[in-house]
């Protein structure tokens, strides 16, 4: 709910429950922190790798119990993507692709709590006015795991193929030495517009998610039938954004594999 | 979009979560998982072997089998020849000692008939006398008449 004495129109609403809850470390904007996002993310990770390292503490070879064997499932499945894409030792890129898939998808999955109702939660018992429940919707979220997966990228293409293995590649390929300044474009657009697309995907498809299930939280704040219609619309919303919700971090870390793959892989 | 120190506080955090998921999380269930797969890739192919040393076994056992059924017949055809052997035997030596005793038979009988005959003769002999005695109604000299008597035993 908007704070009181707040009159209630689409533009207050929904800047209100777009306004991260920030702490300020230093001088300038920079050093701005979003406190609701960190907090948030810091949280749901500490559940769902906790929950992971809880399970897999007491796993056994013998006969897995349901908890096991659901965990087992989710590993597997991470494992069979990477190894339908990633030849090489996966001892680093699977865990990697694990904690991009889990993590991503457990921030998404903060968009179907009800806006105000997480408000609720975070005015009450955080006694915090302003709290963006869904870290994913912050683009400095998408950009650090997308940025994270660039350096990681650049580390590796550095590592596997050393430095002057790299340099070649950058201005021999794709279209062979004679081109090596239209293929250094090539490759510079490519670099640049890497961590662009994995990020801005993400955080476009969530932050729009949100704003469509802020617009209908709104009409459902009108009246009866508007709580009638708002509330059927939203459930069908909800729905279609479980669809969204997993594909987002499906499609996010197939990209993170891929990305390390390319790292990896002379052309 | 207002990018801040909210970015790399994430990154941070990414990385310690990356750390601990590599560390603590990856690595014990995969090995789980590999060590199960090894232990029914295990038992599998012990199941194989199983199945393989039951074949044989069975085989094993179908020609000791074979072979048993074999001597049983023969032993059985054995015992049969000799049975017949010991029956024919057996009759021969029935039918020898059936001959024996028939022949000691007649003999006895052939003596029972010709001692019968002699004690008749000789009953005969002295109620011919004694016939004639009476006849005669005198006494017959046994002594001067033994001649005629024992020409009558002979004729009789």
């Amino acid at each position: 709910m908007a704070a009181a004495g707040q009159e209630l129109n689409p533009t207050s609403y929904i800047s209100h429950h777009l306004t991260n809850r920030t702490v300020s470390l230093g001088e300038g904007p920079f050093w701005t922190l979003h406190l609701d996002t960190w907090l948030t993310a810091v949280f749901l990770a500490v559940v769902g790798f906790g929950f992971l390292w809880w399970i897999v503490r007491g796993a056994t070879a013998g006969v897995p119990n349901k908890r096991q064997a659901f965990v087992e499932m989710l590993f597997d499945f991470v494992d069979d993507q990477v190894k339908g894409i990633f030849h090489g030792n996966r001892a680093f890129v699977a865990p990697l692709a694990l904690t991009v898939f889990v993590w991503v998808l457990l921030m998404n999955a903060m968009d179907f709590i009800p806006v105000d109702l997480a408000a609720l939660v975070s005015s009450h018992v955080l006694q915090q006015h302003e709290w963006k429940p869904v870290p994913t919707s912050d683009v400095n979220t998408t950009f650090a795991l997308a940025l994270s997966v660039w350096g990681l990228m650049i580390f590796y293409n550095l590592k596997v193929k050393g430095i002057g293995g790299w340099t070649h590649e950058l201005f021999c390929t794709p279209f062979g030495a004679w081109f090596f300044p239209l293929n250094f474009l090539f490759n510079l657009v490519e670099y640049i517009s890497k961590p662009l697309s994995h990020s801005l995907r993400l955080y476009g498809n969530i932050y729009a998610g949100e704003i469509i299930f802020m617009l209908l939280w709104m009409w459902a704040a009108t009246g009866l039938v508007g709580s009638l219609f708002g509330g059927v619309l939203a459930l069908g919303w909800a729905i279609f954004h479980i669809l969204i919700v997993a594909l987002q971090a499906y499609i996010f870390m197939m990209l993170t594999i891929v990305y390390m793959s390319m790292a990896h892989e002379s052309h | 979009m207002n990018l801040n120190v909210t970015m790399l506080a994430q990154a941070v955090t990414f990385f310690v979560f990356i750390f601990f998921c590599k560390k603590f999380v990856w690595p014990p269930l995969m090995r789980a998982i590999e060590t199960r797969q090894k232990q029914i890739a295990d038992g599998l192919t012990a199941a194989e072997e199983g199945k393989k040393s039951l074949e044989n076994a069975s085989r094993q056992a179908d020609e000791a089998i074979a072979q048993a059924r074999g001597r049983a017949s023969e032993i059985v055809a054995q015992a049969e020849k000799r049975v017949s052997q010991m029956i024919e035997e057996a009759k021969t030596a029935a039918r020898a000692e059936g001959d024996r005793e028939l022949a000691a038979a007649k003999s006895e009988i052939e003596q029972e008939v010709s001692r019968a005959k002699e004690t008749l003769r000789t009953q005969v002999a002295t109620l011919a006398v004694a016939g004639a005695e009476k006849i005669l109604m005198r006494e017959v000299d046994a002594k001067a008449h033994a001649d005629i008597l024992s020409d009558v035993q002979k004729q009789l």
